[in-house]
């Protein structure tokens, strides 16, 4: 507990708590009197109207479009499961830039919407809503569906076998078992969609402006700290609530879990209505998220004999190296923030499933999650003057960068494996512990085995997370080694068709690097449980 | 077992990884070394590697290089960590953040070598030198040379053409609160226009139908359809608020190069900007860092930037490759704006305009 503590406190708590200060603080007393000041303002009222209800209809629309697609990845076995569900997680990790451009091909004009039925989505809210639903797809699909297939299918039969309908085994066995996954679900999407920044710039134009938007907006532009201050207040405030609701009605629905292998309860869809269900998603994924990222690919090919790849390799000296290093450095950064993010996530996570946690122990529960809430902006301008001094001036290095990143990573290791670790059956640790074993041995003959598929699931998420992170990145981004995410943003930052077409063919390299590294997490699991 | 062999394998993994890391960023880790020059700049930042090369080998300095974001952003993280710089050098206040820089003390004075090559009409600050003008650019309007003939219309030449209706619809703009060519846009029209007159200019344009998009990237990307970008993505509108100097990057950024740019500046459209660089407050290499200046006003770094900056040189006979003098020369009588003026109107201006043009 100590670690996790001790982590978020150096690297988060602190940094925001400085550019706050900074920003509500001047010559020597706090000017609280700028927080009603500020909230009173109508555009600022405006913007949190907006923020709170396209995050609501962003959640509500993800998990109507998701849920279908979580039971069928968990449930059904078809050729090209595993591909597929590595696939639908890569919109997820990429960075919005990219993706924005891909998605108003989609919606924009001339796009396939367009083109079938003279429908054009760009700029108005629709365009932003489909967007967090192709972003946050995955979410769902692994938080859930991640349950969905441990859960033990004979228990619904039972019911079944008892006199139960399909619809009543399934609301009384099911669905309170996975309650507290869709919970931590739509948890998620409303996090990423209420401080949502890029998707809302690209697709929804100026007019539409959220809280995330106008804290950069206030902060990088204008230079107005202390308005960026109470608006990064407010947003804490939000997050900070939703969260503890969300603890609560989680704690209410915990329930230890049968749970078994996954292997064991995907089959074959049988009859009409199954096979119509996974066309149907099957359907929905195709349109939804592997076309935009086909027209990457497509966009990637112009010019001549895959002119745009062998750019890439030529010295470049905006880079001062060739763009195609950028590989190198964005793996090396995210094994770094993976390993830090699990390591602490971890054991955060060990802490709160602990029976006899007290309050304060849960409490973090919540806190722990602040930072998929807090602006990256307000983060990355704390560290700036909060990490300035030695031993710990670390703003100029190397180290920063995964540190950022594990923040954001470690909260999805929390969040996938507090479910199945809270599920684990106490008893089994009791009689362990009885017979003699310590508790380090406890965890790893009892819980290790029952959680370490979603001990890969998270550092999965973790990697891809900090494969495709941008915002803190770009603030300690050196020119000789810059990630894949900002290669790509530079590269479009210039005119000309050659550093389109190399961002373009850098987006789809590191399309295929989060593919490929969540396919092999894909085969991990399964290989270690001698399934496949 | 397998867990042991799999935690092994990404414990060595991460190790290898860390050391990795750190090997490859150890040089140039303490700014304080007075054999290291530690430069601060934004994104646009960059210089042919031998000219960086040259610089080192004659003055026996490293050069480290921090990009910190876009413009306002880089000169932001300055002023926040002023007391504590995170280099000696920055570069890349224009002329509309500079009052912000020197109001706030971010620079501390020192005459270049070779200021006195500058063209006069670039120098500010007078008798305290705190900053060095280091390259200028144009902010205008560029056309798609296809569709204007294709539709056989002359582009429009000026701001006043841009509201004739025979161009509705077709000009795309970025957002001034958070883009600098979006800015840039706003404050020509200011300087064309007079403070009492610029906000009828917007409405007059506002009702002609013009576009506005939040960044430089969609605009220039998405909308306009002269660009590379542009075509890939069906844009549909043939004017864009880009740069004088954006049609030489469509000839040196395509393969094959076309033996004509595709697309076009209309040049009573102009704003100008100049860049600054200056010696940090509280540099902890200053002797560095005067160095570092005076190189980047010498010739050989003054005629290698066009080509990586996409700007144009200060100093007097510096010179400029042919892409620029064939597709897109500096304006001739660009609008152009004191940054005291900018500074003290510029937040307001932006307020009015925002309420004006996208509520």
């Amino acid at each position: 507990m100590g670690l996790p503590v001790a982590f978020f406190a150096l690297f988060f708590a602190w940094p925001v708590a400085a550019i706050v200060a900074r920003g509500l603080r001047a010559d020597g007393t706090w000017h609280l009197g700028r927080i009603a000041d500020v909230v009173a303002r109508s555009d600022i009222r405006h913007v949190l109207w907006f923020t709170t209800w396209q995050a609501l209809a962003s959640t509500a629309l993800t998990l109507l479009i998701a849920l279908p697609g979580a039971y069928v990845f968990a449930r059904f076995d078809f050729p090209g499961r595993q591909v597929l569900r590595a696939v639908v997680t890569v919109p997820f990790v990429l960075p919005t830039v990219v993706v924005g451009t891909a998605f108003l091909a989609l919606v924009g004009r001339g796009g396939l919407l367009d083109e079938l039925w003279g429908v054009r989505l760009d700029t108005t809210v629709w365009a932003i809503l489909l967007a967090h639903v192709f972003f946050n797809y995955a979410v769902v699909v692994r938080t859930v569906g991640g349950l969905w297939g441990q859960l033990d299918p004979r228990q619904e039969e039972a019911a079944r076998m008892l006199g139960a309908s399909r619809l009543r085994a399934w609301r009384t066995v099911t669905l309170p078992a996975l309650g507290p996954a869709v919970a931590a679900a739509a948890l998620m999407v409303f996090l990423f969609t209420f401080t949502s920044f890029g998707v809302v710039q690209i697709l929804g134009g100026p007019t539409f402006s959220t809280l995330e938007v106008e804290i950069y907006r206030q902060t990088s532009e204008i230079f107005d700290l202390s308005t960026a201050a109470v608006l990064t207040i407010v947003q804490f405030v939000a997050v900070g609530a939703i969260l503890a609701v969300h603890a609560w009605t989680v704690r209410r629905r915990e329930s230890a879990l049968r749970l078994v292998d996954a292997g064991g309860t995907a089959r074959r869809p049988r009859g009409a209505g199954q096979w119509a269900l996974l066309a149907g998603v099957l359907a929905t994924v195709a349109v939804l998220l592997l076309l935009p990222l086909a027209v990457l690919v497509q966009r990637s090919l112009g010019g001549s004999d895959f002119g745009y790849y062998r750019a890439l390799t030529k010295d470049d000296d905006t880079f001062l190296v060739p763009p195609i290093e950028a590989i190198g450095n964005s793996l090396q950064y995210a094994l770094a923030a993976t390993a830090i993010a699990v390591v602490i996530g971890a054991l955060a996570a060990a802490a709160l499933a602990r029976r006899d946690a007290g309050r304060l122990v849960r409490g973090f529960d919540a806190l722990l999650m602040l930072p998929l809430g807090v602006s990256a902006v307000t983060v990355g301008f704390g560290f700036l003057i909060a990490l300035d001094r030695p031993p710990l001036d670390l703003r100029s290095s190397w180290i920063l960068v995964p540190l950022a990143q594990a923040l954001v990573g470690a909260p999805f290791v929390v969040r996938t494996m507090l479910p199945v670790l809270r599920a684990v059956d106490a008893r089994l640790r009791e009689a362990a512990a009885v017979l003699g074993a310590s508790p380090w041995r406890v965890w790893r003959e009892v819980d290790l085995p029952l959680v370490r598929r979603a001990l890969l699931v998270a550092a999965g998420f973790a990697f891809a997370v900090s494969l495709g992170e941008f915002g803190a990145t770009v603030f300690i981004a050196r020119p000789n080694n810059p990630t894949l995410p900002v290669a790509v943003a530079r590269l479009l930052g210039r005119p000309g068709d050659l550093n389109y077409g190399q961002a373009m063919a850098l987006s789809t390299i590191l399309m295929v690097v989060c593919a490929v590294a969540l396919l092999v997490l894909e085969r991990l699991r399964t290989d270690r449980n001698g399934e496949f | 077992m397998h867990t042991k062999t799999f935690v092994a394998a990404a414990v060595g993994l991460g190790l290898i990884t860390l050391s990795a890391c750190g090997s490859s960023s150890s040089g140039g880790q303490s700014s304080g070394d007075s054999k290291t020059v530690t430069l601060v700049s934004h994104d646009s930042w960059a210089v042919s590697k031998s000219v960086l090369a040259d610089f080192e080998k004659q003055s026996g300095y490293k050069v480290r290089v921090l990009k910190s974001g876009d413009a306002g952003q880089a000169v932001n993280k300055a002023l926040l960590t002023k007391d504590n710089p995170q280099g000696d050098v920055f570069f890349g206040a224009d002329n509309t953040l500079l009052s912000r820089a020197l109001d706030n003390g971010l620079f501390q004075a020192y005459e270049a070598k070779g200021a006195d090559t500058v063209q006069p009409q670039f120098r500010v600050d007078p008798g305290k030198h705190r900053v060095t003008p280091i390259d200028y650019g144009d902010i205008c309007v560029n056309y798609d040379k296809a569709y204007f003939s294709k539709h056989k219309l002359t582009p429009p030449q000026s701001f006043d053409d841009l509201v004739k209706p025979a161009y509705k619809n077709l000009l795309v703009t970025e957002n001034a609160s958070t883009s600098s060519p979006g800015l840039g846009f706003l404050l020509g029209s200011a300087a064309k226009y007079g403070d009492g007159g610029w906000q009828g200019y917007w409405k007059k344009l506002k009702a002609n139908g013009v576009k506005v998009v939040d960044g430089w990237e969609q605009a220039y990307n998405q909308e306009f359809s002269g660009s590379a970008g542009g075509k890939k993505a069906k844009a549909d509108r043939p004017l864009v608020v880009s740069y004088a100097s954006s049609p030489p990057a469509e000839v040196v950024f395509a393969d094959p190069r076309p033996s004509t740019a595709p697309t076009g500046v209309s040049y009573g459209t102009c704003f100008r900007q100049i860049e600054y660089a200056g010696l940090l407050s509280n540099a902890k290499n200053t002797k560095g860092g005067k160095a570092f200046i005076d190189f980047l006003l010498g010739k050989e770094f003054q005629q290698d930037m066009p080509l990586n900056m996409f700007v144009y040189p200060v100093v007097e006979g510096a010179k400029v490759p042919k892409e620029f003098t064939e597709y897109g020369p500096a304006a001739k009588d660009p609008e152009a704006m004191a940054p005291t003026k900018i500074a003290a109107n510029r937040d307001q201006w932006v307020k009015s305009w925002t309420s004006l043009v996208l509520k």
